[in-house]
């Protein structure tokens, strides 16, 4: 599969191509953006990919907001798993900071952040079978990313962009009521995995349609800078989780599936393992959580956490501080960060540079998806329309990260 | 004590390959963090790149940021995330500049994922990078003035009226 790029039809000038919009608005792009198409017949010879329909500027409105209020930006770049930004950037805070977490906090993030990485891996490979023609797995899974959102819905009150903790951690305790469906997502979804592994995995058809297509060598990955769950399948094993640990990640035990091809078949076995791996780590986060103290759920970080309204009601100074906080009026030293996640679609990286001022002085987000995309016209290249289709669905672009 | 070891030996080691090109190295917050001479930036990231016991070889990102307070010949910057996957070793480089020349050599012969970030750093900062071969606005509409990422590109339309923020310190 490594040579595939080789195939890519050469261009005759004497020849008449005819040309293809593949989208803006596209059902089968799942998301705002238009791919420009060369084609001969239907081999694509060459694509020109249009992005920024849903920019929203968020680097810059990021230099214009106290350093609370910058996670619902977050939320909006991977909708499909917003926690997983938002303790990114958290967690660039909080080394900005110097403050270190009680280790059920970093726990509780652990979980927090493989459920969202579960959720979209979910979305991710029940539309690759959507996209070659497997309606059955997607609704099936759905009903279980629907558990997911429940969960988060009870442990902070919104489902999609969940806006979710606080620097220093949560912004509350979990309640019994997230821990029953928590439960009860582990014990139902394993199940419905394998059967929706069982519908895919060794399929024919599926099979047919996936292997060899839209596939990337390892070098070509690199140097495209590939992460996540696409570079692994090339064959790469780079996870940020073992590379540079955050959140305690290197007290659990958990491996990195890998693919050879960097194939369309490749990223979905991947992501399908990574979602065992996923569980496997919750599991083991939740056998560390019963021998912790269950009352903690954030550091000491009284910048970022209003007083006890009991005394912000009776006690000036408690009064003036919860105003300070609100009003983002927090003591944030000089100074640059670089800290990285791994996100479900790779390294989400946030450079955080700070003048002391209540707002970063400038803050840049590595998405993922804004960098790997751009090897989408190389990858196609060569290959038939709608296997064209099933390579974006499987790269996993999202627009909200894409655009920023 | 390891990594303070490492930084110093490649700074030596770039010291001896650029002298006065690297302008300063420190440990910075964590990473590792060279400034050098505009001109030579894509030779330094060349030469990271090949030497085989640096072998930094993974781009990770790249940016531009604005100090209109600086000196005038270092009011624009660009920062670039180097990553050695062999040894696990980030590094960042920065290149000042000035509004007047913003001509910065472009890495694409070395990275093809430069070809985007370069096209959004030019799109927010309006940062030339020489020998991009495609160097157009990418997020933003092509029509648009200026560039909004500049600090003296206002948040909001400078037009509106209806919206008062200053007593909220925007």
């Amino acid at each position: 599969m490594a040579g595939k790029q080789e195939t890519a039809v050469k261009i005759k000038e004497e020849k008449e191509y005819s040309t293809l919009n593949l989208g803006p608005t596209h059902p089968a792009t799942h998301g705002i953006f238009q791919n420009v198409l060369k084609m001969d017949g239907e081999i694509i010879v060459d694509s020109e990919s249009t992005i920024g329909y849903i920019h929203r500027a968020f680097e810059k409105i990021a230099e214009h907001r106290p350093y609370y209020q910058l996670t619902p930006l977050t939320d909006r770049m991977n909708y499909c798993s917003a926690p997983i930004n938002n303790m990114g950037l958290f967690m660039t805070i909080e080394k900005l900071l110097g403050v270190t977490l009680p280790k059920r906090v970093e726990y509780l993030r652990v979980i927090v952040m493989e459920l969202s990485r579960i959720s979209d891996h979910i979305i991710c490979n029940s539309v690759i079978g959507v996209d070659s023609g497997a309606l059955t797995g997607f609704v099936y899974l759905f009903q279980h990313r629907e558990l997911v959102y429940e969960i988060f819905e009870e442990i902070c009150g919104s489902r999609l962009t969940t806006n979710m903790g606080r620097v220093g951690g949560f912004e509350r305790n979990f309640s019994p009521v997230a821990w029953a469906k928590l439960d009860k997502f582990m014990k139902e979804f394993p199940g419905a995995l394998k059967e929706f592994e069982n519908l895919l995995v060794r399929n024919r058809i599926f099979m047919d349609r996936t292997v060899g297509t839209g596939a990337i060598s390892a070098e070509r990955a690199l140097n495209n800078s590939f992460t996540g769950p696409n570079l692994r399948a090339a064959g790469v094993d780079y996870d940020v989780r073992v590379m540079t640990p955050y959140s305690s990640y290197e007290d659990f035990e958990f491996d990195i599936p890998l693919g050879t091809g960097g194939d369309t078949y490749d990223r979905f076995m991947v992501r399908n393992e990574e979602m065992w791996q996923s569980l496997r780590i919750i599991r083991q986060a939740l056998e560390k959580l019963k021998e912790l103290p269950g009352d903690v759920y954030h550091a000491d970080v009284p910048d970022f956490y209003l007083p006890p309204k009991q005394e912000v009601y009776n006690n000036m100074e408690a009064l003036i501080y919860h105003f300070k906080v609100v009003m983002g009026e927090v003591s944030v030293p000089v100074g640059e960060v670089y800290n990285c996640v791994e996100g479900a679609n790779g390294e989400l990286g946030f450079y955080l540079v700070s003048d002391g001022g209540r707002t970063p002085y400038r803050l840049h987000f590595r998405r993922p998806c804004f960098i790997y995309y751009q090897a989408f016209a190389e990858m196609v290249r060569g290959s038939m329309l709608s296997d064209a289709i099933l390579t974006l669905s499987s790269l996993n672009v999202i627009a909200g990260e894409l655009d920023a | 004590m390891k990594e303070a070891k490492d930084i110093s030996a490649l700074a030596d080691k770039l010291q001896a390959r650029f002298g006065s090109d690297l302008v300063s190295m420190d440990a910075g917050g964590g990473i590792p963090v060279a400034v050098v001479s505009k001109d030579r930036i894509f030779d330094v990231i060349s030469f990271l790149y090949r030497e085989e016991d640096l072998a930094f070889r993974f781009l990770t990102t790249l940016c531009g940021v604005h100090y209109p307070l600086h000196e005038k010949d270092r009011t624009y910057s660009v920062v670039y995330h180097l990553h050695s996957l062999t040894s696990n070793t980030r590094l960042r480089v920065k290149i000042f500049f000035s509004e007047d020349k913003p001509e910065v050599p472009s890495l694409t012969p070395l990275f093809s994922a430069a070809n985007w970030m370069e096209r959004e750093a030019y799109d927010f900062y309006g940062i030339i990078f020489k020998g991009h071969p495609d160097l157009r606005r990418i997020l933003n509409m092509d029509d648009m003035k200026g560039f909004p990422m500049r600090k003296e590109f206002p948040l909001e339309d400078p037009t509106r009226e209806d919206k008062d923020d200053s007593m909220f310190g925007r």
